[in-house]
């Protein structure tokens, strides 16, 4: 399972800043902003996001529904509707298997459809859609395999039943020829993987992979991902709004708010000393199984709601829900993404002060 | 001590839908949506049905407000058997039993104002004095659910998600009714928005004394809410029991399976995770026997043999399980 020759770059790749990418950094996005042009104004869906993920790790971004995080995740590899309609700035820097550094938003369509799916690969929420409804499962697999690999129809099939073997479906001979329609959620969700998978990409992005699906379903799929990343070392960008699941798989995680990553960190200090006031609130807002039924009364809501992102805050975005608010500080400009100690940063205007007060 | 009463008893209840009968085939294949399920909703209680995708809940709340008609079994409302009611009969118990639904988007009519729609019940049911008696029911519904008076006016898009279930609760509340059927009414919300909807739950049940059945599959926030938990698999009640119990002394398999699989949001918290091997089975085939055999991790070969009853193994805990050997682990 190599790429032909043909598929190798005949250009130079992209070297100029490759120096400042650590060895081990797979994605280096920095300064990401996507914006939308709607009849209302400009949409700004992601700000100024930066965030890199190493070889072997998992980093999850978390946040609420319209923060940013597909479309984040989208512009990564380019699969945003084209311009005018939609505009990208900033710098996402890949480091392919054959460790070059390429330039993914400066490169020609055709060499990022190559590194799509032979570098990078991605799974989305709701299987169904992007599988084709009239082909038989294992052929769709060939197919993506034949894309980027010089094997036969033969080996490409053989190679198929293989993955899906990986990817843990019963059955495999009987299932190649199945229809989508007939696998049930999970089972879709495995042959998605099996097709991001079919080329070795060094970077998989999942997108709520697992939000359609049941838990003990979705258990089955978490320890499937974290299994093949122990094998293959694959970079895994995990995008979900459920807690329990990042506590669950991540190594860091980014928290993103209307736009804007908000708080970065790995994951045991983000969850036991948050710094930012939404990811303190949103940590303390969610009921714990472990506590159940020795319930008090009222789980810690946030008030309010997301901001309108064609009328966002002119400071802080969390300012109209935040306890800890002070006029002059939050609203007067977005606060920078401070470093808070080793690897942890935070966009909070207070956030040395609200930490002197709290317990340790 | 007097048990409380039961404002809803469901007993028996089948709920079986008919397939596309198959060409060459004599049998008709019907799918066992709910397949002779039992239990009762006391007065004042929260008490909530968990279960995977299809397990069966949505079609008891439909049963049960008779959206749909049962295929056997009875359900008796206040204690009148309302199983085989017409559509006329019903009407005094709609204004009694109301539904809250999933979709806070889909649920409320584009083109009409929060107040057509919560006034929308009061016509039906006739129960609108006056314009002035009008106005301030409507109001009191709205500031029940956190809304303000001039919300009234508005349309629903000019809502966020959170707050367009919070007037579908609303618009449920608008007959007084005594039971609330609330089916998975904070999945389609926001984290931080379900906190604030399943708190408004909380309170509303306890200062109107709702009894509420709730439908979900979220089981942290059903631990939050229930006072009694029933754990639906294939069509069947599984276990039921109080909500402290369930969750600290699981006795049937499925359930310590659906609690284990639960990510807890505790990066330091451990365990070990029991991952269900395959597939639920279609409920066109379920196995005989114990349906939860092809998929449980303690099954025997007498688990094939004889579908086992649902029974009280602890005061008001029961299950549906031959086995009382096993020692389940809970989390926390
Ligand atoms: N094609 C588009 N045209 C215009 N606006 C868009 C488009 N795609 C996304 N947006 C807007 O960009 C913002 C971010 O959306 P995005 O889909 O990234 O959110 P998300 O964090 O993935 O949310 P969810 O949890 O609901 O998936 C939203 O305000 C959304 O309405
Ligand atoms: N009108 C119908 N006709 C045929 N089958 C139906 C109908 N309604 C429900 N079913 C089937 O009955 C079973 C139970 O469905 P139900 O919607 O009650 O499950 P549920 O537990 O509410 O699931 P979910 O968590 O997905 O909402 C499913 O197999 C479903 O496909
Ligand atoms: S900057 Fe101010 S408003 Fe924003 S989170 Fe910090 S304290 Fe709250
Ligand atoms: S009856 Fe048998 S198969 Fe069913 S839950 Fe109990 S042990 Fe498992
Ligand atoms: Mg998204
Ligand atoms: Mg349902």
């Amino acid at each position: 399972m190599t790429a032909t020759p043909a598929l190798v770059p005949a250009m130079a790749p992209v070297t100029r800043s490759a120096a400042s990418m650590a060895e081990d950094v797979v994605l280096d996005v920095e300064d990401l902003s996507v914006s939308f042009v709607s009849p209302q104004g400009i949409v700004p869906a992601a700000r100024e996001v930066s965030f890199e993920v190493r070889r072997g790790e998992t980093l999850a971004m978390v946040g609420e529904s319209g923060s940013g995080k597909s479309v984040t995740s989208l512009a990564i590899l380019r699969l945003t509707p084209p311009a005018p309609q939609c505009r990208i700035e900033g710098r996402v820097r890949l480091r392919a298997g054959d460790r070059r550094v390429h330039d993914l938003l400066a490169l020609p369509e055709a060499r990022m459809r190559e590194l799509r799916g032979s570098a990078a690969a991605m799974v989305f929420q709701e299987p169904m859609t992007s599988l084709n409804p009239v082909h038989k499962i294992g052929d769709q697999i060939a197919e993506a395999v034949r894309f980027h690999s010089a094997l036969s129809k033969r080996g490409a099939l053989d190679r198929a039943a293989e993955l899906l073997d990986l990817v843990g479906i019963p059955d495999v001979r009987r299932r190649m020829s199945s229809y989508p329609h007939q696998l049930s959620g999970g089972m879709r969700q495995r042959v998605m993987i099996a097709i991001a998978l079919s080329c070795e990409p060094v970077l998989l992005i999942a997108d709520e992979p697992t939000t359609a699906l049941d838990v003990t379903i979705q258990a089955q799929i978490l320890e499937l991902l974290h299994d093949l990343q122990q094998r293959t070392q694959m970079a895994l960008l995990f995008i979900t709004h459920n807690l329990g699941v990042v506590a669950e798989i991540a190594d860091r995680v980014i928290v993103m708010y209307a736009g804007r990553v908000v708080e970065e960190a790995a994951v045991l200090p983000l969850f036991k000393r948050p710094l930012m006031p939404y990811t303190q609130g949103l940590l303390r807002s969610v009921p714990r199984l472990d506590l159940a039924g020795r319930r008090c009364d009222e789980l810690a809501a946030i008030p309010g709601n997301v901001p309108d992102p064609l009328a966002l805050p002119p400071g802080c975005s969390f300012a109209p829900r935040c306890a800890h608010r002070v006029p002059e500080l939050c609203d007067a400009r977005v606060p920078l993404l401070e470093g808070a100690g080793a690897e942890h940063f935070v966009r909070c205007a207070r956030w040395a002060s609200l930490a002197e007060g709290a317990p340790p | 001590m007097k048990q409380p009463e039961a404002l809803l008893e469901v007993r028996d209840l089948h709920k079986w839908f008919p397939l596309r009968r198959r060409l060459l085939s004599r049998a008709r294949e019907v799918v066992k949506a709910v397949d002779g399920v039992s239990f009762d909703v006391r007065r004042g209680e929260v008490l909530s049905l968990v279960g995977e995708s299809g397990s069966g809940k949505s079609t008891v709340g439909r049963s049960v407000l008779r959206l749909t008609v049962p295929t056997a079994g009875t359900i008796r409302f206040a204690g009148t058997d309302i199983t085989h009611f017409s559509r006329r009969q019903m009407r005094p118990f709609r204004q009694r039993m109301q539904l809250v639904f999933q979709d806070p988007y889909a649920s409320l009519n584009p083109r009409m104002t929060v107040e057509g729609i919560l006034a929308a019940p009061l016509e039906i049911h006739g129960r609108a004095a006056s314009r002035s008696d009008r106005r301030d029911k409507i109001e009191e519904a709205l500031r029940l659910v956190g809304l303000l008076p001039q919300h009234a006016a508005r349309y629903p898009h000019e809502f966020s998600g959170g707050q367009r279930q919070r007037i579908g609760i609303a618009r449920a509340l608008m007959t007084g009714p005594e039971l609330l059927i609330a089916d998975e009414p904070v999945s389609a919300l926001d984290v931080s928005i379900q906190a604030q909807v399943v708190n408004l739950l909380v309170e509303l049940k306890r200062r109107l004394g709702l009894t509420i059945l709730f439908v979900a599959h979220d089981l942290a926030v059903v631990g939050h809410i229930s006072d009694r938990i029933a754990v639906m698999y294939l069509g069947r009640l599984v276990e039921l029991a109080e909500t402290r119990e369930l969750f600290g002394n699981p006795r049937h398999p499925y359930t310590e399976a659906l609690l284990s699989a639960a990510p807890i949001p505790d990066p330091t918290f451990k365990r070990e995770r029991i991952v269900l091997a395959g597939d639920i089975p279609s409920p066109v085939n379920p196995p005989s026997g114990c349906s939860f055999r092809t998929r449980c991790p303690y099954a025997l070969p007498a688990c094939g043999e004889a579908r086992p009853p649902l029974r009280e193994v602890a005061p008001g805990h029961f299950k549906a399980c031959i086995r009382d050997d096993l020692r389940l682990r809970a989390p926390g």
